[in-house]
């Protein structure tokens, strides 16, 4: 089947940030994205779990995938959100099956 | 002073204390024991509804006087007020820095609701009746001293992050909105109201506050198992020194305006109790620099243990000595 090169786009990133980060990836032209929950993990502040959380507190996952060419335009969105923020933005290739949606 | 611990122990064993003891126990003991997110969900859910609407009716019943204005606008400027206290203490006894100390104080000015309700549920225990709008000065109470925190950040050459959006949301957060919701419903209602649906609010109230207080006690347990050595003995020390200097401004305050006891109790509480919802996600927006395990573990780990063991009915007693009631 005939296939896209795409850009996926993760950043991982506290609670109470992502309505932020989400306000920036629609400005930035992001038509979707897709938003999941943290259980837990481990970095530069030691261990964490979902389950010692109250409140809007955690983290979450934002996902979303691109055209390559509007790549850049979306981590200085991303990274004016997220600079000061305890977080993780990655890039990776992807293939998506229809390239007009994104 | 033996009265005020007689009280204390009467109060250490009531179901809900030691409801909230076994969730501590457990998480320190690195027990698996975990109430699902969805029902603790349900449950805060419960109890703010149940709380606001009880307030409302007291209201509707008892009507409105020109003490409701003071306690509210008394609110409002302790929760303004206390962080600059809090944050001279922690100048005093920590070694924070500036930042840090700021994002501490403004989650001691603002208000930690389910130490509120545990101690409503303690002066209904007692048949202590209080001012049904102190609810209100609850909701007053959340958000002022995050301005309070912003300002000294900024006064100590620091960057606050005062983004536009940020007061609308605490203003508008779920627990506000819900209890002063269910505030006005019940004050719209009244005693009608409340017997329509007393007994989906009034009998499962305190079970519903056991099981509730046993999944703070996991997250007080696991927060205070996680940041060991995060905190040196002054920052635990200010967590136990400053609610009860509060407390005392509480008091004076209460009594000033002239609250009857269980609304003294209540003002005491609400200034001695410290933020562990609201206020670290505003922090974390506007201050991100702030180390979050130092300010959730002196309000979350110390000071909501010590308000719900000794404090409520350390504050208590002290109010009735006081007042003579």
């Amino acid at each position: 089947m005939q296939t896209h090169i795409a850009k996926r786009v993760e950043i991982v990133i506290e609670a109470p940030l992502e309505r932020r980060l989400t306000e920036a990836l629609t400005a930035a032209g992001v038509t979707g994205y897709t938003v999941l929950p943290v259980l837990g993990g481990s970095g530069r502040s030691g261990q964490w779990s979902r389950d010692g959380q109250v409140g809007r507190a955690g983290m979450v996952s934002v996902v979303c995938l691109i055209k390559p060419k509007r790549l850049d335009g979306l981590l200085d969105a991303i990274f004016a959100v997220v600079k000061k923020h305890i977080g993780v933005v990655s890039v990776t290739d992807a293939h998506v099956l229809r390239a007009e949606r994104f | 002073m033996i009265e005020i611990l007689s009280l204390a122990g009467a109060n250490l064993i009531s179901p809900i204390i030691l409801s909230f003891a076994l969730g501590l126990l457990a998480a320190l003991a690195r027990s698996d024991l975990t109430i699902p997110e969805a029902v603790a969900k349900g449950m805060s859910i419960y109890l703010l509804f149940a709380i606001g609407f009880k307030g409302g009716v007291a209201v509707s019943a008892h009507g409105i006087d020109q003490t409701l204005v003071l306690a509210l606008l008394a609110g409002l400027v302790l929760s303004f007020t206390l962080p600059l206290l809090a944050f001279g203490l922690l100048r005093v006894l920590t070694g924070l820095s500036a930042v840090d100390a700021a994002a501490v104080a403004a989650h001691y000015g603002s208000i930690s609701i389910v130490t509120f309700v545990a101690a409503t549920s303690v002066l209904q225990g007692r048949m202590i009746s209080s001012e049904g709008y102190m609810v209100a000065v609850a909701a007053v109470m959340e958000a002022p001293a995050i301005l309070s925190a912003l300002w000294l950040v900024a006064r100590s050459g620091g960057e606050a992050r005062m983004e536009p959006g940020l007061i609308r949301e605490l203003l508008l957060n779920g627990s506000i909105v819900l209890l002063v919701g269910a505030f006005f419903i019940g004050a719209i209602t009244g005693e009608k109201g409340f017997a329509e649906i007393s007994a989906f609010i009034e009998a499962p109230f305190k079970g519903v506050l056991c099981l509730f207080l046993l999944d703070m006690g996991l997250i007080a347990g696991r927060g205070l198992r996680q940041s060991r050595g995060v905190l040196g003995l002054g920052a635990v020390g200010f967590a136990i020194a400053m609610p009860l200097v509060s407390a005392l401004l509480g008091l004076g305050v209460g009594a000033l305006i002239g609250l009857s006891l269980g609304g003294i109790v209540l003002m005491m509480v609400l200034c001695a109790s410290a933020s562990y919802i609201a206020v670290p996600a505003a922090m974390r927006v506007a201050l991100p620099e702030a180390n979050p395990a130092i300010y959730l573990t002196l309000s979350l780990g110390v000071t909501f243990p010590f308000n719900l063991t000794l404090g409520i009915p350390l504050y208590l007693a002290i109010a009735q000595a006081v007042t003579g009631a």
